[in-house]
């Protein structure tokens, strides 16, 4: 996994923060986190905005280089809406929603990956990792409540009943810390897992993919294309994608017995790309990476006081975007569970229900990234006869369509077994553990978005005239009717109502549906809030 | 509960494996393994019972008398 920057300009220049000095004597923190990348980051400004303050701690000095994560979904698109950077994201981002495949020289089958409308937040943007990374660091030091210490590295942890003592190494020397909470957002190299030695188990995948990042002014659709054996690269597969900046993402696959570093050789990248591309078309390399790829997890996430998040925990190949933005849904997971517990509102079993609900979703993200692996990557004849037999049948026979997997794009986990629901008997609409819908709603005349609207805290839809309500602390009522009222959102298009099914819905911190009721009892509402906060 | 059903059903089975290896005639190994895959395909399709196709799969991968059927 190493890459070689080509000459040229980019147009991003990856910021140096600088590091702090060590603190004088050792220090006691509530919340540490290790890793300063996409979900380390994403997590100390959600706990910011929860108004808990963190220690970040990271052993580079900048954000991540390179060619990694490009694909942003629905529902990460979602989170930073939520934590204030939505706007910039899908101002930047390149959006999209549409795929197609091709077979040798033919187009097999193309998708849609939303199809409904009434949604703030498009299937997918793209945009480079870094960006997302840079502003996350400007808007977690914005909050005042993250400290960020680039170039301190967790060197050893020793867990305790009641946080963990950790040695940190800086360039101008160490020193220890004591956290009472631990959150490894170390990568997939994790320190920390591997000094408690936890097992990451799972799968390595018999070949090899060139990443290039290619800068160009090209014609193709904002869609991603995906070819098995084509003409410019037979035998293997190709994926194409374009990013802000004029940037484009393609993906060649090279077998197992390609050799890593001769494929790296600028001229060789070169010669790939022109065949793909045709004579004639400009372009410059930006970055060039060998990867082989891994779907691997632990088998639990909360070790005591401490608890994993991202790619520390799980591991996915990238087909399917499943990685960032799982590793997202960590995030958003726990933070607010532990600002509860922080405020003495929750007990520890808060936190064992984010073990009950990440690693089923991490899962299911590790089952569809190998199926597409294995799609993708055929290691037996009977796999490749089966792939092949698929493709050519795809292309005049629909039902051979949802055979196709160059990818499986995620889709946020529907907590559906998680212990804070509170099962009820509606028959459509959003269920417990669903990622609440988005939907047009109009407050004053003024067009916006549901999820806008939800705040910070638990929050219960009803929907129906304002009123006063009976409700735990804590507990915000957001009023939507399908008339214009003051004191309610306008539910114009009736999308709000038929997308939850029930007349009132408990939402989590976190957006996710957690209860539904029928009527608006005071005391069942107020046991399904107790459930959801871990004391049910 | 549709089952897998493995009671004799084919009017003509020596016409049926005439017909299979004339569209494998000519065909080399791994072409010949494409289209068988096809067939499978075409007919799990046909079929379309997830239970019906994990009880076939099962007896093709274990043909003898211990799997239950
Ligand atoms: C080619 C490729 C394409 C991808 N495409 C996508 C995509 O389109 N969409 C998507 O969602 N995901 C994608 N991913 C996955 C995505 O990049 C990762 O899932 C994501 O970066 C995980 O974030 P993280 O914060 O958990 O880990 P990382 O981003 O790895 O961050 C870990 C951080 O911890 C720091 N660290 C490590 N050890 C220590 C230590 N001992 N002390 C202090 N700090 C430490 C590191 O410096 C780093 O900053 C892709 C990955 C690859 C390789």
């Amino acid at each position: 996994m190493s890459g070689v920057e080509q000459p040229g300009r980019p147009a991003f220049q990856p910021p140096r923060y600088a590091s702090p000095p060590p603190p004088r004597g050792p220090e006691q923190r509530a919340v540490v986190i290790i890793g300063a990348g996409l979900v380390g980051l994403t997590l100390a400004l959600d706990l910011a905005r929860r108004g808990v303050a963190s220690v970040v701690l990271d052993d580079d000095d900048t954000v991540s280089v390179g060619s990694r994560a490009i694909c942003f979904a629905k529902r990460s698109l979602e989170i930073f809406c939520r934590l204030g950077l939505g706007e910039a994201m899908l101002a930047k981002g390149v959006t999209w929603q549409h795929g197609r495949v091709f077979f040798q020289d033919r187009e097999a089958y193309r998708f849609d990956l939303l199809p409904e409308a009434g949604h703030e937040c498009p299937a997918f943007i793209n945009l480079q990792q870094y960006y997302a990374e840079a502003w996350l660091v400007e808007a977690c030091a914005a909050t005042g409540l993250v400290e960020l210490r680039w170039k301190h590295r967790l060197a050893e942890m020793s867990p305790r009943p009641d946080g963990a003592t950790l040695t940190v190494e800086t360039p101008a020397g160490g020193y220890v810390l004591e956290a009472d909470w631990l959150l490894a957002c170390d990568g997939a190299r994790s320190r920390v897992r591997e000094a408690l030695a936890l097992p990451f188990t799972g799968r390595a995948f018999r070949d090899r993919f060139l990443i290039a990042d290619v800068v160009m002014q090209a014609e193709f659709p904002t869609e991603r294309w995906f070819w098995f054996d084509p003409p410019f690269h037979p035998g293997q597969s190709v994926l194409l994608h374009k990013q802000p900046d004029d940037l484009w993402r393609i993906d060649f696959q090279l077998g197992w017995e390609a050799d890593p570093e001769a494929e790296r050789d600028p001229d060789r990248v070169t010669a790939r790309v022109r065949s793909m591309l045709g004579p004639g078309v400009p372009f410059r390399l930006e970055w060039v990476s060998v990867y082989s790829f891994r779907c691997r997890r632990l088998e639990r996430f909360v070790h005591g006081r401490t608890v994993f998040l991202g790619d520390s925990a799980h591991q996915v190949s990238p087909f399917g975007a499943r990685g960032g933005n799982g590793g997202i849904q960590d995030a958003d997971n726990l933070g607010w569970k532990l600002a509860a517990v922080l405020r003495g509102e929750a007990g520890e079993a808060l936190i064992a229900s984010y073990d009950a609900e990440r690693v089923p979703a991490a899962a299911e993200n590790i089952l569809h990234s190998t199926r597409s692996t294995d799609f993708i990557s055929p290691k037996t004849p009977a796999a490749q006869a089966y792939r092949d037999a698929v493709l050519d049948l795809a292309e005049h026979h629909a039902f051979a369509r949802p055979l196709v997997n160059s990818g499986r794009l995620s889709r946020p986990a529907v907590l559906a077994g998680s212990p804070l629901n509170t099962p009820d008997g509606f028959d459509h609409g959003a269920g417990p553990g669903t990622p609440a819908p988005d939907a047009p709603v109009a407050q004053e005349g003024v067009p916006g978005w549901l999820l806008r609207h939800l705040g910070a805290g638990f929050c219960l839809l009803v929907f129906a005239a304002p009123r006063p309500l009976d409700l735990p602390p804590r507990v915000t009522p957001l009023f939507i009717t399908p008339e214009p009222m003051r004191g309610a959102l306008h539910d114009h298009s009736g999308l709000a109502a038929a997308r939850f099914g029930a007349p009132a819905v408990l939402l989590r911190p976190d957006q996710h549906v957690v209860a539904r009721f029928l009527t608006l009892d005071a005391a069942g509402i107020a046991a399904a809030h107790d459930r959801a906060m871990g004391r049910g | 509960m549709p089952r897998l059903n493995t009671t004799p059903r084919l009017a003509d089975p020596d016409g049926l494996l005439e017909a299979l290896l004339a569209a494998h005639q000519g065909l080399d190994e791994a072409a010949s393994r494409r289209l068988d895959a096809r067939l499978v395909l075409i007919l799990a399709n046909h079929i379309g019972d997830a239970e019906v196709l994990r009880a076939a799969i099962a007896l093709a991968a274990k043909p003898g008398p211990e799997s239950g059927l």
